[in-house]
């Protein structure tokens, strides 16, 4: 097969040609900067925050953008930039969290249902059963059922989201069951765990990697409607979501309470989703449409 | 394809099972007591106890779903707990609310998603590919419900032209309706406008590469032609795919959208019985949207079949 290839003189092996392509794929780089400063806001978020978050200095209600408080203050006088960096720190750990249980949920159930045949269907069905609700549907239904907090927010979004990831991961076993090395591990009385771990998981990883960053994505989305809707983590803990919330009901006079959070879920996800985009051309070029 | 169809039918039928027990099961997740909720703080013990055989709470939870199966297979959805009416009856009456959103949304979302996509493929790698691609790339990452405080911001309280929220309907004033619903389906449309746009440009890059189309061309086919003739017939099939998603996003989406703009639609009356722990309500609500989707999950698999011979001998 790759005779052809092999006549040709060989260019000195690169390292880490993956890296490499990541790093000259534009959009990718611009994701990871937007991405990166959310990151750098929310860590060090006691560093930059210029006042405490839950400080209420009521002689400074709804201070506009500018004089004293950057991006102005809210109904109770709280520096809004400082509620903003403490609620990127919650936003993006309930995200990253779904990404941690959806992914080793996810790839467990998906690799069950991909490789061993009589799993697959009462294990996929189940998968498409609750798939089949509207996601922000369930993950309220169920948020609202545990209670409010950071923790049922993430139990929440991760049910709406590991079956998504399950069928990812499924697909490519799926394909990578059939190959030869796998058939020969088998017949060298390889064990099936044995094999899942050597031979299927590795093969499997590149679309789950872009999958999870898209889900990251949706899991900051999803939180901030969540905590918009009032079964986030409760107040006076500033979320995205729950800033917004207290903004919209002083949209008219003061617009900025509601603006900005918002703009913060925006470059957020914009840059995630730019990560997914680069990750996808690089690692996956075959799946060049991505679907919900 | 009779024969496909059936198939896919069957397959369904497991799933509606499973979506049923997820539905019935949900709302006993509760760690407090749903009868000292729907009773107030003010309710006494033997209040409590009557709400609770009232709606059946006392007995085990297997007997629960037992009847609560038994109803649902005879169309009996039980009675809203808040609301004093039928379940079945509360749903109905939300239809045509978020029926005439998703419809505006989804007009929306193909007038403007599929013509960018179009443009965008055909003037691949230009400034104009890159507005498109980044219009899309915002449209998916911008919050639905943040956009719609922006919009009511921009075009009701700076420049006083549509409502800040309200539902007109149709058969009242058709001129009212359309207004009352232009910004909250806009709200709803972007994400789908962006998804779609970045997938028909994907199919259409595809297609233009193909042995046919090039054929097409050389022999002197007009590009006008070739474009309308060969290209766009298959960008059908990310245009039903997109739709195929998109009633589970504008479902999820009216939720926040309906309450943003206080329009009585279905994801409003879910939201409002979740808070009130209205559980047959919940119960009814996720049931008949998780079932209408599964089937036009199904209606979708059928057009592809239908338009694509492919798939259906592929499974």
């Amino acid at each position: 097969m790759a005779v052809e290839a092999a006549v040709a003189p060989l260019a000195p092996p690169r390292r880490f040609p993956t890296l490499r392509r990541l790093f000259r794929h534009r959009l990718f780089l611009i994701g990871l900067v937007l991405f990166g400063t959310v990151v750098v806001l929310a860590v060090g978020a006691e560093l930059i925050a210029p006042h405490a978050p839950a400080r209420m200095q009521f002689r400074m209600r709804f201070r506009p953008p500018g004089e004293g408080f950057l991006l102005g203050t809210d109904n109770f006088g709280r520096d809004i930039l400082s509620r903003l960096v403490f609620g990127a720190r919650l936003s993006l750990g309930i995200g990253f969290a779904v990404v941690l249980v959806t992914g080793i949920a996810g790839t467990i159930i998906g690799l069950a249902a991909g490789y061993f045949r009589r799993l697959d269907e009462p294990l996929m069905r189940a998968m498409d059963a609750l798939m089949a609700f509207p996601a922000v549907m369930l993950a309220l239904a169920i948020a609202a059922a545990l209670g409010p907090s950071a923790v049922n927010a993430v139990i929440a979004l991760s049910v709406v989201y590991i079956p998504r990831t399950a069928r990812i991961v499924r697909a490519s076993v799926m394909v990578v069951r059939e190959m030869e090395y796998v058939q020969a591990a088998l017949a060298f009385g390889g064990r099936h765990l044995w094999i899942l771990w050597r031979h299927v998981l590795p093969n499997s990883l590149a679309p789950l990697i872009v999958q999870l960053t898209f889900i990251f994505a949706y899991a900051v989305l999803a939180e901030s409607i969540l905590s918009f809707l009032g079964v986030g983590p409760p107040p006076p803990t500033p979320t995205w979501g729950n800033m917004i919330a207290e903004g919209k009901d002083y949209i008219r006079e003061a617009w900025w309470i509601a603006m900005w959070p918002g703009l913060a879920i925006c470059l957020t996800v914009l840059g995630l989703n730019l990560l997914g985009d680069g990750l996808r051309d690089v690692l996956d070029p075959r799946l060049k449409v991505q679907q919900g | 394809m009779l024969r496909f169809a059936a198939t896919r039918l069957v397959a369904a039928l497991p799933v509606l099972l499973l979506v049923s027990l997820v539905s019935f099961s949900v709302m006993h997740l509760i760690p407090g007591d749903p009868a000292s909720v729907i009773g107030g703080p003010a309710a006494t013990n033997q209040e409590i106890d009557a709400i609770r055989q009232q709606l059946g709470l006392d007995r085990p939870f297997l007997e629960q779903m037992l009847a609560w199966y038994g109803h649902v297979l005879q169309g009996d959805f039980g009675r809203s707990i808040l609301l004093n009416t039928t379940v079945w009856q509360a749903v109905v009456d939300r239809v045509p609310v978020t029926f005439s959103l998703s419809v505006l949304a989804l007009f929306m979302t193909i007038v403007a998603g599929v013509p960018a996509g179009v443009i965008a493929a055909l003037r691949a790698n230009t400034a104009v590919d890159a507005a498109v691609t980044g219009m899309a790339l915002l449209g998916v990452s911008v919050p639905s419900f943040w956009l719609a405080l922006m919009l009511i911001v921009l075009f009701s309280v700076i420049l006083e032209w549509l409502p800040t929220g309200g539902y007109v309907p149709f058969a009242e004033s058709p001129v009212d309706w359309f207004r009352s619903l232009l910004m909250p389906s806009l709200s709803l449309a972007l994400l789908q406008m962006g998804l779609l746009a970045r997938i028909t440009r994907a199919t259409m890059l595809e297609v233009l590469r193909q042995d046919y189309v090039r054929t097409a061309r050389a022999k002197g086919l007009p590009r006008v032609m070739v474009i309308g003739k060969h290209a766009l017939k298959n960008v059908m099939v990310p245009v039903i795919t997109v739709i195929g998603i998109s009633f589970g996003l504008l479902l999820s989406g009216s939720i926040v959208i309906e309450t943003v703009y206080s329009l009585p639609g279905i994801g409003r009356l879910l939201a409002t019985s979740i808070f009130g722990r209205d559980y047959p309500v919940i119960q009814g609500t996720l049931l008949l949207t998780a079932t209408m989707l599964v089937l036009v999950n199904l209606v979708v698999d059928l057009l592809y079949a239908a338009i694509d011979p492919r798939v259906r001998y592929g499974r």
